[in-house]
């Protein structure tokens, strides 16, 4: 690991205990933040409908992204099952609404119903770790995949369900522009919610796990709980984001659900950052730019070579297998680093240290 | 009581298992030798079977020549995942590995799509007889080959680790990295080596199948099925890896056989196996034949 230096400004120490718990470092980081909630609450009057919706959909990746990396960058634990949780949470809230729960509440439900699920499948976490537990998980995907094709009770079976558009006091949530706001809602409290959770005591508990489980038991630390409450808590974002990405759709059906989506979340988390709070939403927004880039491009290189132009699909496909691999292999630690890097290149410039 | 079906498909269970036992070494050798998790498994099983139809097909080779290519081919194709996508990852958390496997795996099934197109082709006819007869039973020539060529790959597996220089190399590695460093085993030659013999065999399971149903994509199935079987023959085990296999063949056809006949669930031949993982975990995570892994402080 390469060092970075620290590119707070000079006398800038943390002096109180509160002021090293802070949830935003620096002034800047604060002004960031908000000026970027700022931006997304004026785009519907700004951007076309397509961009809207790829806002709303970063934002929803964002969510399930942020759990997993609740599970996987906080916590150390793999799970290939993230995408059938995903899912879990998007029928969970058709069905609710389906029963006359009004959709605004049944997201949260939803969101607390997968996370009842995800902590059984995560009981085997308890005791597994790194590639068992990559593997259990692997198998719970595959077992929630089937359930969702044959309970046609709850998921409409081979055929989907409908989810019911969300409204608030009369107000409808129908259009891009308006769901956004209700994205951007979710979005706001799970990852301040998150932020904060990495400040407390349980926060620093699941840290603790991923870096030396032996020693953090030996510290006190019950391993089973904690390794059980990181499951449920990455299935209660994962359910979240399923939710708010059915009722965005309008329509749920199983095939979407699949391991290739559960491993597009493991690629959120791997390009943003392992760990990394911020890193979850630029990673989403790579990992959803990146195939439409890619077919831009392509279709550009078709026009000079013919033959790539039924290759499309595939480079797309193949850009995130791709992605994923050079992150690993060039910058394990994710879009964040290197824009840490950038920064302290900025402020140092001309030095290097 | 339908014994027809029933013997049907345990034979059927025995065939299919050989193969995931195949495979499911092959995992098991690439765990073993370089504590890499490989999730492309089933990636090389379907390129290895593309390979050699693609040869039949379009170059007109006949099927011996082609299978040789195969395999000079997938040797190659072994050690350049070696050296290009693992090799920067040594010492890198379990986490990183089995992602690069993952992405390995989603780019090779895209480009495998792309080349060689989404529908199922079947081998021309590369037997004289389709069918021999067996003790008056009549089996497709295909499924007597797969037997056959699944048994010998076991024993070469054998032969080669118990008595070759490079067996015993590999099975030092297997036990401790350093110490075989130290003792000036090439590491990385044996890693590379690993990989090489690991896809050459997954592209022998690949034709074999290739050449018992039909190639497609759809094949890299057998890359998941591959997990039950090594945990329930145990991740580091050889022969739990065969016993595996053969295990989860059996299971699911019996499934099969139980679901059709009693219960009409649907679909328990592709998800009893994944039950089967989780229970076995749970109760026994080292399987039957691994090592416990037990940690000291």
């Amino acid at each position: 690991m390469t060092h970075v230096p620290n590119p707070r400004p000079t006398g800038d120490f943390r002096t109180s205990y509160a002021g090293d718990r802070t949830l935003f470092a620096t002034r800047f980081e604060t002004n960031a933040v908000i000026a970027g909630v700022l931006f997304v609450l004026v785009s519907p009057f700004l951007f076309s409908d397509y961009i809207l919706s790829q806002f709303i959909i970063i934002g929803i990746y964002g969510i399930a992204a942020l759990g997993l990396n609740v599970l996987t960058g906080m916590t150390g634990q793999i799970s290939l099952g993230h995408g059938a949780f995903f899912g879990f949470g998007a029928f969970a809230s058709a069905w609710f609404s389906s029963r006359g729960i009004p959709v605004l509440l049944s997201m949260p439900m939803a969101g607390v119903l997968t996370m009842a699920v995800g902590m059984v499948f995560g009981i085997p976490a308890a005791r597994l770790k790194g590639l068992y537990l990559a593997i259990a998980t692997l198998a719970s995907q595959y077992i929630l995949e089937d359930f969702f094709a044959r309970a046609d009770w709850f998921t409409g079976g081979t055929s989907g369900s409908l989810a019911e558009t969300a409204n608030l006091f009369g107000f409808q949530f129908d259009s891009d522009g308006r769901y956004l706001y209700l994205v951007l809602f979710w979005v706001i409290v799970s990852f301040v919610g998150v932020a904060n959770l990495a400040r407390t005591r349980d926060g620093r508990a699941l840290v603790a796990v991923r870096d030396h489980y032996l020693s953090a038991e030996i510290m006190g630390i019950n391993l089973t709980h904690y390794r059980i409450l990181s499951f449920g808590l990455a299935s209660f974002f994962a359910g979240l984001a399923g939710a708010l990405y059915g009722h965005y759709l309008g329509f749920v059906s199983a095939e979407g659900f699949t391991i290739i989506l559960s491993i597009e979340f493991l690629a959120i988390i791997i390009i943003g950052g392992l760990g990394s709070v911020s890193g979850s939403l630029l990673g989403a927004a790579f990992i959803l730019l990146l195939p439409q880039a890619m077919e831009t491009f392509a279709n550009a290189l078709a026009t000079l070579v013919p033959a790539i132009s039924q290759g499309t699909a595939y480079i797309k496909q193949m850009s995130v297998g791709a992605a994923i691999i050079l992150f690993l292999v060039l910058e394990p630690e994710g879009l964040v680093h290197r824009w840490r890097l950038m920064r302290a290149n900025w402020k140092l410039f001309p030095f290097s240290h | 009581m339908n014994s027809e079906l029933l013997i049907q498909l345990l034979v059927n269970g025995v065939i299919v298992g050989m193969l995931y036992g195949i495979v499911a070494m092959c995992f098991v050798l690439i765990y073993k030798s370089t504590q890499v998790v490989n999730f492309a498994q089933g990636e090389f099983v379907v390129m290895g079977a593309w390979v050699c139809l693609s040869m039949v097909v379009s170059m007109g080779l006949p099927f011996w020549l082609a299978f040789l290519f195969t395999l000079a081919f997938m040797t190659a194709f072994g050690v350049v995942v070696q050296i290009i996508l693992l090799r920067p990852l040594v010492g890198e958390p379990v986490i990183s590995v089995i992602m690069a496997t993952i992405g390995l795996s989603t780019f090779m099934r895209a480009l495998m799509n792309w080349i060689f197109g989404n529908s199922a082709v079947r081998f021309p006819d590369v037997f004289s007889q389709s069918v021999v007869s067996i003790a008056g039973l009549n089996v497709e020539t295909a499924y007597v080959l797969s037997l056959v060529l699944s048994v010998a790959v076991m024993g070469m597996f054998f032969l080669f680790f118990r008595y070759s220089r490079w067996g015993l190399a590999m099975r030092a590695t297997a036990y401790s990295q350093q110490i075989s460093q130290s003792l000036g085993i090439p590491i990385g030659r044996v890693f590379a080596m690993a990989w090489a013999i690991s896809a050459v065999v997954s592209g022998i399971a690949g034709v074999v199948i290739g050449l018992v149903n039909a190639v497609s994509n759809s094949l890299s199935f057998i890359g998941i099925k591959v997990f039950p079987a090594v945990i329930v023959g145990g991740l580091d085990s050889v022969i739990g890896a065969v016993v595996g296999g053969l295990t989860i063949g059996l299971l699911e056809n019996l499934a099969e056989f139980v679901d059709g006949q009693y219960l009409h669930i649907g679909n328990m031949y592709s998800v009893a196996p994944f039950y089967v993982l989780l229970v076995i975990l749970m109760i026994k995570p080292y399987g039957l034949f691994g090592t416990p892994n037990i940690e000291r402080v």
